[in-house]
């Protein structure tokens, strides 16, 4: 039998502990999910000035390589890249290389012979940014924009980042996940940040056909009733419905889901009274959330959206900083 | 390395070391001759002739050759992934003298035609037996009947589906009444299409961590349940190729124990491995059926040790470096196992899980016994047969496998059980580097 470490430490960390790629958060303790969250503060500042440039990745090429399409989690990145001076490359492979029979391996290699630095991947096979930086091009920093169900840890961090915004803790936190957890990438990688920085307790609230099995083992409870659900909850986090999920017979109709799982004022109600909402984006206004509510005073989704950069920066730099100092090493060795 | 070495005019002469006799277990091995293609003599006869070679096995294992009943020669259609020449010669190494070959060719072998295709190859490439598995299905694609006595004719010992599905319940049970009219065996791999849908792993932890689509136990175990009702009903034989779910076994036994007409199977990697291996989405371990719990790994290992499951077999699966080298949901499923099927048997020994005696039985007797053969070690009985240090390590890599496909489910050590010789019919198929001949 083989005991493979379940994290991929081995690959997005270097021997020293630094971050090199950004894969997933599985493995990464408290203190760098701190460290990041820290580093996005500092970057906050940069977005608020007139000129909203600091030049730790000038020089470097960052390619944007999405085979699967998103608007704000693309413009975030290519933002970022930009605000460290990096040059940046947007790539929309879904149309492009691979849809004239190139496989993926060769898309990248060619790319890493562009002398590219950083590849951001969003790709709709779990598993492809930890097969990129794995097996293709290891030497180039890979930053995982979403795989398929997998993760999406650059959001997750930037969730975190909103909730310590709000709540300045994460002790203590009741949060609640709530809708298509199964599908959900997004909702994986929240769970193991909110485990990871402490937070009191994690539920999810769906129904079973929108749930993995055995969804427990990754840390969190689970509740069927939504207005169980909402009790006493400082964070709740709506998740984004898609409209296919009445096809596979997993859900009725929208109708019925918005009843029992949509966040209306009178739900919001059983929460304490600070609770903030939250949401990844784009939203189903009337088919998970009241507009209402997406748009009164405890929603923070806009917040989100702008930490969203900030920590794509503090990702950024430091897997560029720790590929470097692994390449310089490697150099050393060399002439050694 | 003499590949081509034939022992049958001069004789080869086995002294020291232990024979597995199905029926008697390992005993001290009182001297074995081969020739003409048999084993000519054994005991104080077999000692005292006069032959041109003599090889002294202290220390190792002489068995019947092991029968794999479900390999992929990939021949013909997929010669970049393998050839009856490159995957015979595989077998040999890992100490198999004859294989059942699966349907699942291109095109697939569900007609007379296609069949003699492939034993003509066998005939001037292969260095082992290899036994032809018919298509159950026109095509595989589980609509139309095969044509069946055709298939036997030409020398089909079964027929099968493969790794696929049939469409539904109906012409599965006119499958296994068509087949019942031949005598034919029916191989199934029982796998519920429409509950194991898009999944490519099993539905459980890592799948849930993962974020990876899982088959759920009940795919199999539903499709098992069917096919015992339809193989009771329809009087035919049915075989269950590689079962994955201690369910399975479970309910196999309460079959078996009605009268039902049933033999089954266990591929190696089943017994060896857990879902917990694709932890690293390391695509190697992308099998179909998917590898599934610690608790349903030591049913089969139970199942395997009490006769519950007649056979083990390979399941191998050779690919081309670019149907594995892509994230894992992309990629083909299978190994390229028949190699290390003894090593990872020989582990299981080591770990206490299983006797030596009932794993040389699930390669040999157990799976001829579902062929309807018998194998022996006795005179008279053909010189198919391999040899092999229990001892003996070798680590499998590019250099060491003769598989056309690289990826076997151990590279990064080595290996316990190395075979040393392996004879088909009195010729050598295999022999190590260094084996004294």
């Amino acid at each position: 039998m083989t005991a493979n470490d379940p994290s991929p430490n081995h690959l997005q960390l270097t021997r020293d502990g630094q971050l090199r790629h950004f894969l997933t958060l599985d493995g990464l303790g408290q203190p760098l999910l701190t460290d990041i969250l820290d580093t996005a503060d500092s970057f906050i500042e940069v977005g608020e000035r007139s000129i909203k440039k600091v030049p730790l990745l000038r020089g470097r090429t960052v390619v944007n390589l999405f085979f699967e399409s998103s608007t704000r989690t693309r413009s975030t990145f290519e933002l970022a890249a930009k605000r460290l001076s990096a040059d940046v490359l947007n790539l929309d492979i879904s149309t492009s290389a691979t849809s004239k029979g190139e496989s993926l391996s060769d898309t990248l290699l060619n790319l890493e012979a562009m002398a590219s630095d950083m590849f951001v991947v969003r790709h709709s096979q779990s598993g492809a940014p930890h097969f990129i930086a794995e097996s293709v091009t290891p030497g180039v920093a890979i930053i995982n924009a979403g795989d398929g169900r997998h993760a999406h840890p650059t959001q997750a961090m930037l969730d975190m980042l909103t909730i310590r915004q709000h709540k300045g803790r994460f002790e203590g936190l009741k949060v609640a996940i709530v809708g298509d957890v199964l599908h959900s990438r997004v909702a994986r990688s929240q769970i193991r940040a909110l485990n990871v920085l402490g937070a009191e307790e994690v539920r999810v609230i769906a129904p079973g056909t929108l749930l993995p099995r055995d969804v427990e083992d990754l840390g969190c409870t689970v509740e069927y009733d939504m207005a169980r659900g909402m009790k006493d909850l400082d964070v709740v986090i709506m998740l984004r419905l898609q409209k296919e999920r009445m096809e596979g017979a997993l859900l009725p109709s929208e109708r019925e889901f918005y009843r029992l799982y949509g966040l209306n004022q009178e739900k919001l109600g059983l929460a304490k009274p600070d609770c903030i909402v939250m949401h990844p984006g784009p939203i189903n206004r009337g088919v998970e959330i009241e507009s209402a509510v997406a748009d009164g005073p405890q929603s923070v989704i806009l917040n989100q959206v702008t930490n969203g950069i900030a920590i794509r920066m503090a990702v950024m730099s430091m897997a560029m900083g720790g590929q470097m100092a692994e390449r310089q090493q490697r150099q050393q060795e060399g002439r050694a | 390395m003499t590949a081509s070495a034939n022992w049958n005019e001069g004789g080869l002469k086995l002294t020291g070391g232990q024979l597995f006799e199905p029926g008697k277990g390992l005993i001290s091995n009182p001297g074995l001759l081969v020739r003409n293609g048999r084993i000519e003599a054994v005991g104080e006869q077999a000692q005292a002739a006069e032959s041109a070679a003599t090889l002294d096995a202290a220390g190792q294992v002489i068995a019947p050759g092991f029968i794999d009943l479900c390999c992929n020669l990939r021949e013909p259609g997929n010669g970049q992934k393998g050839n009856i020449a490159s995957e015979t010669r595989a077998a040999a190494h890992g100490g198999f003298t004859t294989v059942c070959a699966s349907p699942e060719t291109s095109p697939v072998n569900d007609s007379g035609a296609v069949t003699n295709l492939i034993l003509d190859s066998v005939a001037s490439r292969g260095v082992v037996r290899v036994l032809p598995i018919g298509a159950i299905t026109r095509g595989l694609d589980g609509d139309m009947l095969s044509d069946m006595a055709g298939l036997k004719a030409a020398g089909c010992v079964a027929v099968g589906n493969g790794s696929r599905g049939v469409r539904n319940a109906r012409i599965l049970r006119r499958c296994m009444a068509y087949a019942q009219t031949f005598g034919l065996t029916v191989m199934f791999s029982p796998e519920n299409t429409a509950l194991a849908a898009d999944g490519y792993a099993h539905d459980g932890q890592v799948t849930t961590r993962l974020g990876l689509l899982g088959i759920p136990e009940v795919a199999e175990t539903a499709a098992v349940m069917e096919m015992l009702l339809l193989a009771e009903e329809t009087g035919v034989r049915l075989h269950l190729s590689q079962l994955s779910c201690a369910r399975s076994v479970e309910m196999l036994a309460q079959a078996r124990d009605r009268g039902v007409k049933v033999t089954a199977d266990v591929a190696m990697h089943q017994l060896a491995f857990t879902e917990s291996a694709l932890a690293g989405f390391d695509s190697r371990f992308h099998v179909r059926p998917p590898l599934r719990g610690e608790a349903d790994r030591q049913a089969l290992v139970a199942g395997v040790r009490d006769g519950v499951i007649d056979a083990i077999v390979s399941q191998h699966q050779p690919h081309d470096s670019a149907a594995k080298q892509a994230p894992l949901p992309a990629t083909e499923p299978g190994l390229s196992s028949i190699e290390s099927v003894l090593s990872l048997g020989l582990e299981l020994v080591q770990n206490h899980e299983l006797e030596l005696p009932d794993l040389l039985r699930a390669l040999t007797a157990g799976p001829a016994a579902v062929l309807g053969r018998e194998v022996a070690l006795t005179a008279g009985a053909a010189a198919d047969l391999c040899l092999f240090d229990p001892d003996g390590h070798w680590q499998p890599s590019a250099a060491t496998l003769l598989s056309a496909g690289r990826h076997a489910p151990v590279l990064e050590r080595a290996l316990p059980g190395e075979v040393k010789l392996t004879l088909v019919a009195g010729r050598t198929a295999w022999q190590a580097p260094g084996t004294p001949l």
